[in-house]
């Protein structure tokens, strides 16, 4: 179902008029009104009149995320303050919250954004959608409410938490699509056969899973178990929230980008140079339509890449791929540039592997190279054959291989060797920096 | 009539078989029998012990990964022939050998050689219908 037919499936070169059109208002507008981007665009020497056509966007100066942070809380509001009527803030682990504020349109924006993102999902206003997405700050909750009650449906405000509840309320109010993290999806299933209650045996039937990384196989995975179409959502609080992109039930072969509202590039990471279509790289997000809190060329730092063919499902909006990883743990091994979340998601599928491991790149003469430890369990050891551990070891460098490129030597550990580190492991070791 | 065997991984590191035979030898575990595989960068070692749950838990309790699974400890005459004879039937009835390594003598005038099959239960019937004579795990125990 396409809940705005006319919007969604609009031809290239109309949607494009649309996008160039809102382009230059967009650039017109944060001249005018924030100082940020006024210095930022004299110091790159453009003018709002010096964007012609779409292309012309490579002129415009990024905006990072950083410089959400430095003009915290509000500095890069683009209305006054009494237009805002929510604000929202990431958590900032690693740094000050990123503070986004909604005017009244912002907000229906997003409502109809999300309506589109369920409706392209499967669900229709006769669903009872479960939201256990975090209601509060983060985005997600309040995202995908307000998106079921633009679509019509029922919506089930239960934010996260409180398990056991929430299994017995989906299967007392006979819940039929379900909003949440896909690792919760998979919890609430695991409880709910604690508590006798299979989900495959519940009218439960669509789930819209975002907010965390996630692969075909862990979607594979859950469709299985719990009898339902899953489908991958995408979004950030800095951008919107949830429903910036979206996969279709028809192809679920990566997520249209909303691209009335969206104009998204694919950068180098480290020339920052605009990549082909098709090409992998660094997302880049200009918000086309937005009052409070626009940006210009944000930098997500989410790796994938855009596919323009046609998609079967009739919407001519642009898809991503699944988001390969992140800018941040992006390596350059002999010039070929690898994630370390790729490397993960490999091991992550290969059965009998515990999910610690470490890389280690060093310099051998002039040569880079690339070792995976990754730490064994006692099943594979059961039967005191080596060669099942070679050809676990064998498997997964022929792997690492075909989706990345580069030769890996892998190295099977003892468990609890790699060292584990309060909070974030450390997961990549690079020696050249040290040789 | 089958014995079970525990298996460790090890990493290509010094001392660390030292690590384990210490551990043994400190709970007054016997091995009975063991072998050692290697590749470049890790081994495996294989172990029939006298009390096979205790040296189980032991090593485990002191960080190891340890398997376990069951093999088939197969005696025979310690003289020219011995394990030859042991092979014809297992030929004969189309059982592969995985893997196998001797037991430390322990009984006059016969070896033991522990066999990991590719289907056990086959090569167990094979054996006991030439009455070729099977250690059991209570045998282990008791010497």
């Amino acid at each position: 179902m396409i809940f705005n037919m006319e919007r969604e499936t609009l031809p290239r070169e109309e949607l494009e008029a649309l996008q160039l059109n809102r382009l230059q208002n967009l650039c017109e507008r944060v001249y005018a009104n924030v100082p940020f981007y006024r210095q930022r665009f004299d110091e790159a020497g453009i003018t709002p009149g010096d964007i012609h056509t779409l292309e012309d966007i490579k002129h415009l100066p990024f905006t990072e995320k950083q410089d959400l942070r430095d003009n915290y809380p509000f500095g890069l509001f683009a209305v006054p303050k009494e237009n805002i009527v929510r604000i929202h803030a990431s958590s900032g682990t690693t740094g000050k919250a990123t503070v986004v504020g909604y005017t009244a349109r912002d907000l229906d924006s997003w409502a109809t954004l999300m309506a589109r993102s369920l409706s392209a999902a499967g669900i229709t206003r006769s669903d009872l959608i479960h939201n256990a997405y975090g209601y509060g700050l983060f985005t997600g909750g309040l995202g995908a409410h307000y998106g079921a009650e633009k679509l019509g449906a029922t919506v089930i405000p239960m934010s996260g938490g409180a398990t056991k509840r929430q299994v017995h309320l989906m299967h007392d109010f006979g819940a039929t699509a379900i909003t949440c993290t896909p690792s919760y999806a998979l919890h609430l299933y695991e409880v709910g056969l604690d508590e006798g209650i299979d989900m495959r045996n519940e009218p439960l039937r669509i789930g819209v899973f975002g907010a965390e990384p996630w692969t075909d196989a862990m979607r594979e995975d859950i469709e299985e178990k719990m009898g339902i179409s899953a489908v991958n959502v995408y979004g950030l609080s800095e951008v919107m929230g949830p429903g910036v992109s979206i996969e279709c039930a028809e192809a679920k072969c990566g997520m249209h980008i909303f691209e009335d509202h969206f104009l998204p590039e694919i950068i180098d990471p480290v020339t920052g140079e605009v990549l082909k279509p098709g090409e992998t790289g660094e997302l880049v997000l200009t918000t086309l339509t937005k009052e409070g809190v626009p940006l210009i060329r944000y930098r997500t730092r989410d790796i994938t890449a855009l596919d323009y063919t046609p998609c079967r499902c009739g919407r001519t909006h642009v898809r991503m791929r699944r988001v390969m990883g992140r800018s941040d743990d992006m390596l350059i091994i002999l010039g070929v540039n690898v994630f370390s979340s790729q490397i993960e998601s490999i091991l992550v599928e290969t059965d009998g592997l515990s999910p610690h491991y470490q890389i280690v790149i060093s310099r051998d003469g002039t040569l880079d190279s690339l070792e995976v430890r990754v730490e064994i369990s006692e099943t594979l050891i059961a039967d005191g054959a080596v060669r099942n551990l070679q050809q676990l070891e064998s498997r997964i460098q022929k792997t690492i291989k075909e989706y990345l490129g580069v030769s890996a030597n892998v190295r099977l550990v003892e468990p609890r060797s790699i060292q584990r580190s309060e909070g974030k492991a450390k997961r990549v070791l690079d020696l050249r920096t040290q040789q | 009539m089958k014995v079970e065997q525990i298996s460790v991984f090890l990493e290509n590191r010094t001392g660390r078989l030292a690590e384990i035979t210490h551990a043994l030898s400190e709970a007054n575990i016997n091995i009975k029998a063991l072998s050692l595989a290697d590749t470049s960068d890790f081994g495996i070692l294989r172990l029939i012990l006298s009390d096979c749950e205790k040296g189980y838990k032991v090593l485990r309790d002191k960080g190891f990964t340890v398997g376990r699974n069951m093999v088939v400890a197969v005696q025979m005459p310690d003289a020219p022939g011995g394990l030859d004879s042991i092979l014809q039937v297992l030929r004969e009835s189309e059982v592969n050998v995985e893997y196998m390594y001797v037991f430390v003598p322990w009984r006059k005038g016969s070896a033991t050689v522990v066999c990991r099959f590719d289907d056990t239960d086959k090569a167990v019937a094979a054996l006991r219908a030439k009455n070729i004579p099977l250690v059991s795990q209570e045998e282990l125990s008791k010497e």
